[in-house]
């Protein structure tokens, strides 16, 4: 393995992975290429070798193999950001194999069902109607991330884990940091302890009272000796939970509006014809492909993958938009469109760790858009597409801010 | 056409229930896959073939 060296965030050579998207509209333009060239060998930005894997068929092949790892704690297992190595050590579900991995999601399985999420719904629905009350009597212009995007998976999660929402600043800015890739390790590995010690007093708070909440259930019926999971891996599970919930469907809320606000006919859609808001979401989903670069892979045993031997210990980096912008399965990727009926798109990963929140996270995606385009007629941008705040850093794709303006009656 | 389901790999995605209602389930208890049915009406099979195709955890088999 290369010595690792530390390149600044803002040079990227030709051969690193992950790239800096160049419109922020859509995935780095040289995904065509990697697409046509097969697995292809980059490098990560600490220099380690990696195999860019970009093709729909290849990243379905690679996610769904037994050979391999996602464990952080498999040798060469390939880092999108510099981590402490205390985080590496104590990894979350989405970063173990299974057994360990099997254990722990089947915990959570049921909590994010279908008929679990579709009991979920009167509560999101309350929610958005809640925040968008509050941006009408605060008044056009806002920001929409700080109004609604954010707030609104902030509150379903929190409701769902029982977690005070009161308390959302504290954890939003630690799962910011968490998933930034211009945290510094250090930093990461602060925000992590600071999550960590909130969720560990909340724990025993729900260990005592417990109410009809995921922690709560975890406290009473999943932790020892009630249970197989010691504290410190409940502890992490929550950790995942809260971080995961809110910045990604923050991120698709936000660049999703984007997108719609230059499609008028696609906003009819969503306000007039309810059983095709499934199909706009899968698209939007697929469009953004706001979690690319996240799932990385190291091999346990020599592999074929699209035509290359991948070989034990090399790692592997499965780039989803890639896929989702893969020709072969989506014609003119480019154009947001119905597809109808269509979910192969890969923006919530696939195999064994395809994201546990995706029929949460939909739903939500289905609630808050036509809602946010009745309330707020007349909704535009208050700034040009492209001097948006991007999160170019991060390590899900979105927007820092996004200013907007609404007509308010005379 | 007959469905099998191996719940033991099953990782309760639900993209089953989601594509072909009529046929996969989630288990209320559990969340993982629960056949309604091992043998589909014709009807359905586009969809259960879709299922399957889209299952991430590869747990439903097709036969016949
Ligand atoms: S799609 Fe596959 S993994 Fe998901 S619930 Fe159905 S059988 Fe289980």
């Amino acid at each position: 393995m290369a010595e690792p060296t530390s390149s600044p965030a803002t040079t990227h050579p030709a051969d690193e992975i992950p790239m800096r998207r160049g419109c922020p509209m859509r995935p780095p333009a040289e995904y065509a290429d990697l697409r046509a060239n097969g697995p292809t060998r980059m490098r990560m930005p600490d220099g380690q070798p990696v195999w860019a894997v970009t093709r729909h068929r290849d990243v379905q092949a690679i996610l769904a193999s037994p050979d391999f790892s996602a464990d952080n704690r498999t040798p060469g297992l390939p880092l999108i950001k510099p981590e402490a190595q205390e985080v590496l050590d104590n990894p979350t579900f989405l970063r173990k194999d299974p057994p360990e991995h099997t254990a722990e999601r089947r915990t959570l399985i049921p909590e994010f069902t279908l008929r679990r999420v579709r009991r979920l719904r009167p509560g999101v629905e309350h929610a958005t109607a809640g925040l968008l009350d509050e941006m009408l009597r605060n008044g056009s212009p806002a920001d929409l991330v700080e109004s609604l995007a954010l707030p609104l998976p902030s509150l379903v999660i929190c409701q769902l884990l029982g977690v005070p929402y009161s308390d959302h600043e504290y954890f939003q800015t630690r799962a910011g940091a968490v998933l930034s890739r211009s945290s510094t390790p250090e930093q990461t590995s602060t925000a992590y302890s600071e999550l960590f010690a909130y969720l560990d007093d909340l724990l025993t708070r729900k260990q005592r009272h417990p109410e009809d909440d995921v922690m709560s259930r975890l406290a009473t019926e999943h932790l020892k000796p009630a249970g197989d999971f010691d504290r410190e891996t409940v502890i992490r599970m929550c950790t995942l939970l809260l971080a995961a919930g809110h910045e990604t469907t923050a991120n698709m809320i936000a660049l999703s509006t984007v997108t719609l606000l230059e499609r008028p006919d696609l906003v009819a859609v969503l306000r007039d014809q309810p059983d095709k808001r499934s199909d706009v979401v899968a698209e939007l989903l697929r469009f953004h492909s706001i979690a690319d670069v996240i799932p990385t892979r190291v091999a346990v045993r020599d592999t074929e993958i699209g035509g290359v031997t991948i070989a034990e210990g090399e790692g592997a980096i499965a780039l989803l938009a890639g896929a989702n912008w893969d020709p072969e399965i989506f014609d003119v990727p480019e154009r947001v469109q119905i597809r109808a009926g269509d979910q192969r798109h890969l923006a919530f990963g696939y195999g064994i760790h395809q994201c546990l929140g995706a029929n949460l996270a939909r739903m939500e995606l289905e609630v808050v858009l036509p809602a946010m385009f009745e309330r707020l007629p007349g909704l535009r941008l208050d700034a040009p597409v492209a001097e948006l705040d991007y999160k170019y850093d991060g390590v899900v794709f979105g927007l820092h801010s996004l200013p907007v303006r609404w007509e308010t009656p005379a | 056409m007959r469905v099998t389901a191996n719940r033991e790999v099953c990782v309760g995605a639900g993209m089953c229930a989601l594509t072909a209602p009529e046929v996969f389930d989630q288990d209320e208890e559990d969340g993982r896959v629960h056949l309604l049915t091992d043998n589909p009406l014709d009807e359905q099979r586009d969809k259960v073939r879709e299922a399957e195709r889209l299952c991430p955890s590869r747990a439903l088999a097709i036969s016949g």
